[in-house]
């Protein structure tokens, strides 16, 4: 018996999924917020990646303004509600509270965020309107964090904008990727209306720009461009095998749990491939999802993992067991694939070495690849005089986010190579202001 | 086991921890409750003239997450009838024979008072308590602080209590006056047995911002009311010294009142000079098995001391509070921040920078997060160890030899006090202090 019953409810999908961060109610907030010290230069806020004055709202709740607490959050990043629920706090705000020091439990930031933003929304107090219209038009590609934020900070400054998005629903990652116990996708979506009620810019969905006919229709058009575009799907391993019916990306896995809960079909058994934190939640959620048996298995050393240690202890508790040193050589099988032959690495001076003759094979049903997502680079060699470094970043001034073609700015993982939601959220804000100076100095 | 048994003025009761006059005392029922709970004394709920009382009667302080740290009501003297009170006395005392009962009174008339009086002596009750102290509603009829508010009144009053009383006489001031020695030397002057003080201090709690009315709100409209709880505690420990150092009133046992909650609160109104406390507010938040931890906690002091009766140590801070002429002006004091605790708040730093001497700079290379204290500009205020939210991370470090003394009576006396405006004696000559435009380049 596995640590989770198979969801075949959407009840039970929500209990066995049941959120990590659950809204706060008024009385928890209240003592929470009471806890704050109000630090000076507050490490808190200096660790937000967009610097939201973290003792200011704290102290706002406390003092029953939670529509101006609210305000603060949103002010500084216009996805502060999904950033409450889906930042890894304890590394960022919570992880750099004074408390710490004295073993003090520390307040717990994202939760209170959540809290004043949620209250806020569900009360639909309008806090935002557009600037008067400037007479310039701003097209975003993709309505990720990135893009979402840049045409809310766009929008208060007059500016039209159209955002194109080649699925369905905005947010990106935030509700295609981020793991389901963080945040619901009725959440995501609340947030997303409520931005786009207030500030009115246009999302074309099922729009991909995918030729360069298009990008020079949108030139033509628009006065400048934001590339929100993300990263692309799970990258291939080049393994023998590779190919076969049940070897997914995680990526795609995550997604099509996301958009169809336990309607999906998790087997008992998964080998997870990889060590970083999308490697970490595909198995915390095939377990969650009933899986019986999921191994977790990484080529390096435990301590190596790119994933948060929060979150490898929480797939723990989910009944994931990691295997280490362990590198894929081959997915076995015949149409559908039976297991996966690894062997076994040490780490030489640093250097990874296989040790010959220690092949063996793990069976199970289902292999996620959770090895990195490809590069949009296909698609952004389209645009004429765009440079992108040796990792297939796209290169900006960190100044003002803009690229080497003047006329396109970029934000989010395209840029950064893949980070959280709220640092997609600061850059495309801080584009935004990048595409004001550089239109009000041409 | 230390003994802390009183003789307050005649009044005998097995420890000081008394209930004050106010709703706890209401009732038989509650006066009984109590002394099981361990409490000594209790001061019935106000006697007296008929009243009707209104509803919504209370309102709070409430700071951060702590509720109640000030607490105000409006509600009258006791609106019961006067013989279920004193037959619920009787009753009482054949229960408790040992424990005290003290009769609170409040009515208009020299006939009146000595009716009452005899009343709740027949009644059994241990002594009496005059309530010139209630700021709202009874003031507006002659009574409660319209009495304490006119020495000349009260001692009357008094006067015509201490010519019919057979029982010890307890008179109850009100802190709603410039000078609290003025009625404590009426009380001494009428014969009044004891003072206790202080009663609840006029005030406004708050206003609802919707409705524009103040709390506590009746019917749309609100009145000023009656303050006291944790917040009053240091207006009230003033007063109890005032009386308890002044030549003519010290002689007169004081039962001390204000926002005693724990057994730390009462040993400071003890060593002030009470000799029996009163507690109302502690128990109205918490019931009356808050005594257990002010009862523990007075035994552990008393062990801890060597003290056998609570008489070896009440009034024992008294020659330390003196006028601030007399205070040594060659003692000095410097912060010291131990940078193992420190967890980097900061909050001492903008406390000194904005608040007071701009003795505290933080690294300048932005690593540590630990402020260092500018020695030669602290003035040893405190102010820092006061917000630093780590228990005994910034001390206080005496920095003189305790060699010298040398006060502003002393200076007046040798002549060398400053005396004019710009005058080089004067304290803050020479002290650093940035200058206003670097105002401009501090961030925060």
């Amino acid at each position: 018996m596995a640590e989770y019953k198979k969801p075949v409810t959407e009840l039970e999908f929500e209990q066995n999924f049941a959120q990590k961060k659950p809204l706060m109610n008024p009385t928890e907030a209240f003592y929470e917020s009471s806890r704050c010290l109000f630090c000076y230069d507050a490490p808190c806020m200096n660790a937000c990646p967009t610097h939201i004055d973290i003792p200011l709202f704290i102290k706002q709740i406390h003092t029953g303004n939670i529509t101006g607490a609210a305000k603060t959050i949103f002010e500084a990043n216009w996805l502060g509600n999904a950033c409450g629920k889906v930042c890894p706090t304890s590394e960022l705000c919570e992880g750099a509270c004074v408390y710490e020091g004295q073993n003090v439990p520390v307040i717990q930031i994202g939760r209170l965020q959540h809290f004043a933003t949620a209250q806020t929304m569900d009360n639909d107090i309008t806090l935002f309107h557009p600037g008067p219209d400037n007479g310039r038009k701003v097209a975003i590609i993709g309505a990720g964090p990135a893009g979402i934020a840049c045409a809310c900070e766009l929008r208060t400054m007059g500016y039209s904008v159209d955002i194109y998005e080649a699925k369905d629903k905005p947010s990106g990652l935030t509700i295609y990727g981020v793991a389901p116990y963080k945040i619901t996708n009725e959440e995501v979506l609340d947030e997303m209306d409520y931005l786009q009620q207030q500030l009115g810019y246009n999302v074309f969905y099922h729009s991909p720009i995918t030729s360069a006919e298009q990008l020079k229709k949108l030139e033509a058009e628009y006065d400048a461009l934001f590339l929100g575009v993300g990263l692309g799907g799970t990258a291939t391993l080049n393994l023998p095998g590779e190919d076969k019916e049940n070897v997914v990306g995680a990526v795609e896995f995550i997604e099509d749990l996301r958009m169809h809960h336990h309607e999906i079909d998790v087997p008992d058994t998964v080998v997870v491939i990889g060590g970083g934190n999308t490697a970490v939640d595909a198995a915390s959620e095939s377990a969650k999802m009933g899986a019986e048996n999921v191994m977790l298995a990484y080529r390096r050393s435990k301590e190596e993992m790119g994933a948060y240690v929060f979150e490898y202890q929480f797939a723990k508790t989910a009944g994931v067991k990691g295997l280490f040193s362990v590198s894929p050589v081959e997915i076995v099988g015949d149409e559908k694939a039976t297991g996966v032959k690894f062997i076994r690495t040490q780490n030489i001076n640093g250097k990874l070495e296989n040790i010959e003759g220690s092949e063996f094979v793990v069976p199970c049903e289902l292999v996620i690849k959770a090895t990195g997502q490809a590069k949009q680079g296909g698609f952004l060699s389209l645009i004429e005089g765009l440079k992108m470094d040796d990792r297939q970043r796209i290169v900006v001034n960190m100044a003002n986010y803009q690229t080497t073609n003047p006329k396109y700015f970029a934000g989010g993982d395209a840029v950064n190579g893949g980070a959280e939601v709220v640092n997609g959220a600061y850059d495309g804000k801080m584009a935004a202001l990048g595409i004001e100076d550089w239109l009000n100095s041409k | 086991m230390p003994d802390l048994s009183i003789n307050f003025a005649g009044i005998k009761a097995p420890n000081p921890f008394w209930l004050a006059s106010a709703p706890p005392t209401n009732s038989g029922y509650q006066v009984m409750k109590a002394f099981e709970a361990g409490w000594g004394g209790a001061v019935w709920k106000t006697l007296g003239v008929p009243v009707i009382n209104v509803s919504s009667r209370y309102g709070s302080i409430n700071y951060r997450n702590t509720r109640m740290a000030g607490f105000t009501n409006i509600e009258l003297i006791t609106d019961r009838p006067l013989i279920d009170n004193l037959k619920e006395i009787e009753e009482v005392k054949k229960y408790f024979p040992n424990h005290a009962i003290i009769a609170s009174l409040m009515v208009e008339t020299r006939a009146e008072w000595e009716q009452i009086i005899k009343d709740v002596e027949n009644a059994g009750a241990d002594g009496i308590e005059l309530n010139f102290g209630c700021p709202h509603g009874m003031c507006e009829r002659g009574m409660g602080s319209a009495v304490g508010q006119e020495p000349e009144v009260l001692e009357t009053i008094v006067g015509w209590v201490m010519a019919a009383a057979k029982i010890p006489v307890i008179t109850k001031l009100t802190p709603n006056i410039s000078h609290i020695v003025d009625p404590g030397l009426a009380a001494a002057r009428g014969g009044s047995n004891a003072i206790s003080l202080i009663n609840t201090i006029k005030s406004i709690v708050g206003v609802d911002l919707d409705t524009y009315t103040p709390y506590p709100v009746v019917g749309g409209k609100g009145t000023n009311g009656g303050y006291c709880g944790p917040a009053v505690k240091p207006i009230a420990l003033d007063m109890v010294k005032e009386l308890a150092q002044h030549p003519k009133i010290k002689h007169l046992p004081i039962s001390g009142i204000g926002g005693i909650e724990t057994w730390r609160d009462a040993v400071e109104f003890m060593l002030l000079g009470a000799s029996s406390v009163q507690v109302c507010t502690a128990v109205m938040h918490y019931g009356f098995g808050i005594v257990r931890e002010m009862e523990r906690g007075l035994v552990d002091f008393m062990n801890q001391k060597g003290y056998e009766t609570i008489y070896d140590f009440v009034g024992k801070a008294l020659p330390n509070v003196t006028e601030w002429k007399h205070l040594n002006l060659k003692h000095k004091v410097v912060a010291k921040i131990d940078p193992e605790k420190c967890i980097g708040c900061d909050l001492c730093y903008i406390a000194c920078d904005d608040g007071a001497h701009q003795a505290i700079r933080l690294p300048e290379n932005g690593g540590s997060r630990i402020p260092e204290i500018i020695d030669e500009n602290c003035v040893g205020c405190n102010l820092c160890s006061l917000v630093c939210p780590v228990e005994e991370c910034i001390t206080m470090e005496q920095r003189d030899d305790g060699t010298q003394h040398l006060t502003w009576d002393d200076r007046t006396n040798a002549n060398t006090i400053p005396t004019t405006f710009n005058d080089d004696l004067a304290g803050g000559k020479g002290h650093f202090v940035p200058k206003p435009t670097d105002a401009l380049k501090r961030k925060g």
